[in-house]
């Protein structure tokens, strides 16, 4: 079975902030076989998620798949918040790194 | 209240005006298309604690004052309302009287014929935050705080309101040619003045939330340009202004999630949109449609609230690692000079941070790469202590120690990391979100008292 990369599928990947105590991934696609093929290959499910950044479940606060976007949108509490010491990304943006090489199997 | 005209057209330039300066060529553009307002949002707390906690702005006075210049003589020119919410970074207010300056010393500059401008502020007293605590009023926290407690409140050096379209609203009302508001929601400012004129509300939030950003609702990619929006009794349309970008479905519905926990509801003070049933149709090559935003009132009134505290000052130092056996064990090597620092200062009083570039800094514990560094590394130590003396001294200690680490096999006998500086910098003081909260109040103009005052000639 072969796979691609993640950032080889997705238009754009990104992380933000969303307010001070969160940040939120945004996996976003442009066409619509590609996003399926993404969600049904569980890549992004919320458990694959928790497994790639070491967290429980319960740092993820909120869990989307947005069709009119073609996106794929998580969100997960900060372990400090946005710019206090010893943060070192104060706008969440740079969050996003590991899900760049996921590995999405072809059907 | 019918609308008093079919349409309403809002031009935006600028997300989080002075961060940095507006893209003219589209501005221009927009104004030919005969905008009935302008508005821009100036504020984010995308910029961390210390802007609000120090009561300062984290955008340059230079880059404020040309935005507000491109502004402020457009919509006099027109003839048109021109609005600009959270007024430098923080909407301190501090930061209201700020803009209110720089829109005042304008318009004396080009000898603008006299108009209104209205200004509220949105700073909250601490006493009156106390006062809510001691009588029971919880003061709720959001994203998992506790409620706020006397301790956490003590804590903070300044906190801020989140106003909702009320003050804005009421200063139109009021003949404001010119609106400089204090911290608000971003939607806030630009469905003010569609609800005053009759628009229905779940278009007016949702054309706020789609415009705040200027031209992040667009694609491709690019910042600082400018939308326009158009509300109507019954959809919203936005279409891009700079020729190479268009406003896709796609790229408005991303839009609708950006930095927000989710793309089906925006939360304000009186109530939330609910977004599910949004319909996106491209209207024309640059245009989007949107219908079916709704609008949900809110059964009790309560205030976002936003504050810093201030922690201590803070110097910096900086460490490089080469030696593959040091970068295996660099946590000894911090813990080295961590123990170091603990012998002569105690271990209360001060902190110590260590970032680890190359190996973890970024993404601390989420990090899936931690046990994988790079050949180099550097390592970003902050002290934190009470007085800069004490905050130098530490971070001397934690930062230079590191070249002293001891550990059993290292090859290298003469100086254990590198130094880019032999020396630790100052940096801004420390803060941190004390307060992320939210307030219940009576009447939603109660945190946001408004003025009114005269510019021009």
């Amino acid at each position: 079975m072969t796979a691609r990369k993640l950032s080889e599928i997705a238009k754009t990947v990104r992380s933000k902030n969303a307010g001070v105590d969160k940040i939120t991934f945004d996996v976003i696609f442009a066409e619509r076989a590609d996003y399926d093929l993404v969600r049904r290959s569980g890549v992004l499910s919320r458990a694959a998620v928790c497994r790639l950044f070491g967290i429980p479940e319960s740092r993820i606060t909120d869990y989307v798949e947005f069709d009119p976007a073609l996106a794929i949108k998580f969100t997960i509490l900060r372990s400090v918040a946005s710019g206090s010491p010893g943060d070192a990304d104060i706008f969440g943006s740079q969050q996003y790194g590991p899900l760049l090489d996921l590995a999405v199997p072809s059907e | 209240m019918p609308a008093s005209s079919p349409s309403l057209r809002i031009l935006c330039p600028n997300g989080h005006l002075g961060f940095a300066p507006i893209k003219t060529a589209s501005f221009r553009i927009g104004l030919d298309r005969a905008p009935d307002l302008i508005c821009a949002d100036s504020g984010s707390c995308d910029v961390g604690p210390g802007p609000l906690g120090a009561d300062v702005s984290s955008s340059p006075l230079q880059w404020q004052r040309h935005d507000l210049e491109y502004m402020l003589l457009a919509a006099r020119r027109l003839g048109v309302p021109m609005i600009v919410g959270s007024a430098a970074d923080t909407g301190s207010n501090s930061g209201v009287d700020r803009f209110v300056g720089i829109v005042k010393d304008l318009a004396r500059d080009h000898r603008l014929a006299r108009f209104r401008i209205g200004y509220f502020y949105s700073g909250v007293g601490k006493d009156y935050l106390r006062r809510k605590i001691t009588a029971g009023d919880t003061i709720d926290g959001l994203d998992g705080r506790p409620p706020l407690d006397l301790a956490t409140l003590g804590a903070t050096d300044r906190v801020v309101a989140m106003a909702g379209v009320h003050p804005y609203i009421e200063l139109l009302d009021r003949g404001a040619d010119v609106v400089i508001g204090g911290r608000s929601s971003d939607c806030a400012i630009f469905a003010a003045p569609a609800i005053r004129k009759g628009f229905p509300e779940g278009l007016a939030y949702f054309a706020g939330k789609v415009l705040e950003c200027a031209s992040f609702c667009a694609e491709p990619y690019a910042g600082k340009e400018s939308v326009l929006g158009e509300i109507t009794m019954s959809d919203f349309k936005v279409t891009a202004l700079w020729p190479e970008q268009r406003c896709t479905t796609a790229s408005v519905a991303a839009h609708t999630m950006y930095e927000r926990p989710t793309p089906f509801y925006e939360h304000f003070l009186g109530g939330h949109i609910d977004m599910r049933d949004c319909r996106y149709e491209q209207y024309d090559e640059r245009t989007t449609r949107i219908t079916g935003p709704k609008y949900v009132r809110a059964t009790e009134l309560r205030a976002k609230l936003e504050g810093a505290g201030k922690l201590g000052e803070r110097y910096v130092g900086l460490v490089g690692v080469r030696d593959p056996y040091t970068i295996e064990n660099i946590d000894a090597v911090i813990a080295w000079a961590r123990q170091q620092a603990a012998e002569r200062f105690g271990t209360a009083g001060y902190e110590l941070h260590y970032s680890v570039y190359g190996r973890d800094a970024i993404l601390g514990a989420l990090e899936p790469l931690k046990r994988s560094p790079s050949h180099e590394l550097c390592v970003v130590v902050q002290a934190i202590a009470s007085t800069q003396e004490l905050a130098r001294e530490v971070c001397m200690t934690g930062t230079r120690q590191m070249f002293y680490a001891r550990l059993p096999a290292v090859k290298g006998t003469a100086g254990g990391v590198a130094f880019l500086l032999d020396e630790v910098m100052p940096a801004s003081p420390a803060y941190r979100w004390t307060v992320n909260h939210t307030v219940r109040v009576d009447d939603p103009l109660k945190l946001f008292p408004t003025f009114i005052t005269e510019a021009g000639v």
